[in-house]
């Protein structure tokens, strides 16, 4: 079937199977690979992206499905050169060592902070369930996500 | 993992979805989040031939007050269930439960229909429901009709509904002021509940202790006689068949629901 997709405000459209799962066609059909596939069971978070500005996992939702809808990675996230405050963030606080999980973590704490502008470190904690990560610990993430929610407010 | 191959097809209105499922039969299955649905075809534990989207019926995501009840869209995201104000003061048993199914990305995908008509019985909110005495509109070719939720689950994943007949609408009577309580046991955050336990007055719930989600009677039964959170919480595990799996032994459950219980209580 062709699917039409707004992938970080440009057009993508391709023919590719009704099966054809989100995440895939960002990375095999709009060859945007920064969104990483981990578990591939819903599990994880790692392949994270924004729809219509919101968190969802792209390994669990249909191409099809996003059809006509916005879709953001983390290639399209500051919209321009430079970083965006998360991603400035996670640099400042040394929010990622392998960074296999980072584009996913990133981009649900932007979904986070758009819901919640102030989290207390609680609510980030909460906030990121659904993503899982192998090397930090989580707190220096964690520490990202407060530091981008001050930075955000400082902008 | 790709799920096995299928014909994808949209519905845009409840009368599509119904259409489209009387011309492809029985073969062709309702997909609404997905986050059921799509895992399971993944692992090749379900194959339709078919899939009917119900994600672009705009008509079934609401959340009204009818006066005695609140009306909720099949297609009503946990997201936006978790954070209605509406919910929140006349029916925060199931606000704060909706909070808490999977994480924020299951949550910004998952609808409270896909949850009821999937019927897991480790899932939240069908034991939510039960404990609120919700019932659950449906349609098909014969019309429609309301199925309370206590004669709505039959078996592991199966509902009284009907090859091709639409979940369409979830209503919950208004409990007015009183105790609730929701308590779910997981060795992660984003699992199933290991057991879990919703409270709404004297009506208890528990989630993963049956191949449905089930009413704790002999826990109300106590209650309404006068007996102590304690006292009422020690039966918890009457009348129950715990499943025993890789997460948890049935001896263990039913330690757990009675433990659960007692806090959902207090």
């Amino acid at each position: 079937m062709k699917v039409d997709l707004t992938v970080n405000g440009a057009d993508v459209s391709a023919d590719v199977e009704d099966r054809t799962l989100l995440v895939h066609f960002l990375r095999d059909v709009a060859n945007l690979t920064a969104t990483n596939i981990g578990c591939d069971t819903t599990s994880c978070g790692t392949c994270t992206v924004l729809l219509d500005g919101e968190s969802v996992k792209s390994c669990t939702v249909l191409a099809a499905q996003a059809a006509g809808r916005g879709v953001t990675t983390l290639e399209g996230l500051a919209g321009g050169p430079g970083m965006h405050p998360v991603q400035r963030a996670f640099q400042e606080q040394h929010g990622l060592q392998c960074g296999f999980c980072t584009p996913g973590m990133v981009l649900a704490i932007v979904s986070l902070l758009k819901e919640n502008p102030h989290p207390t470190e609680e609510q980030v904690r909460q906030g990121l369930e659904g993503n899982l990560c192998r090397c930090t610990g989580y707190h220096n993430i964690v520490r990202a996500a407060l530091a981008a929610a001050s930075i955000q407010v400082a902008d | 993992m790709i799920p096995p191959a299928f014909a994808y097809h949209r519905a845009g209105t409840v009368e599509e979805a119904l259409s489209l499922a009387e011309s492809l039969g029985e073969d062709a299955k309702f997909l609404a989040g997905g986050h059921s649905l799509l895992p399971l075809m993944k692992l090749r534990l379900a194959a339709p031939e078919a899939l009917i989207d119900l994600t672009w019926i705009r008509e079934l995501s609401y959340i009204e007050d009818k006066g005695d009840h609140i009306a909720i869209g099949a297609l009503t995201r946990h997201h936006d269930v978790a954070t209605s104000d509406l919910l929140a003061r006349e029916v925060p048993l199931l606000a704060h439960a909706a909070g808490h199914v999977g994480d924020p990305q299951i949550r910004h995908r998952g609808t409270i229909g896909g949850s009821v008509a999937h019927a897991d019985p480790a899932s939240d909110l069908p034991a939510v429901l039960l404990a609120l005495d919700a019932a659950f509109a449906a349609r098909g070719g014969d019309g429609s009709r309301e199925v309370a939720a206590a004669d709505f689950f039959q078996s592991l994943f199966e509902t009284v509904l009907e090859p091709g007949e639409l979940l369409t609408e979830i209503r919950v009577p208004k409990p007015g002021a009183g105790h609730w309580g929701f308590q779910k046991f997981t060795q992660r955050a984003i699992d199933w509940a290991i057991v879990g336990v919703a409270v709404q007055g004297h009506n208890v719930a528990l989630v993963n202790m049956g191949s449905t989600p089930l009413r704790a009677t002999a826990v109300e039964r106590a209650l309404s006689a006068g007996a102590s959170p304690d006292e009422a919480a020690a039966l918890a595990a009457e009348g129950t068949s715990a499943p025993s799996d890789i997460r948890a032994s049935t001896a263990y459950r039913e330690h757990l629901a009675r433990v659960l219980t007692r806090r959902a209580l207090i």
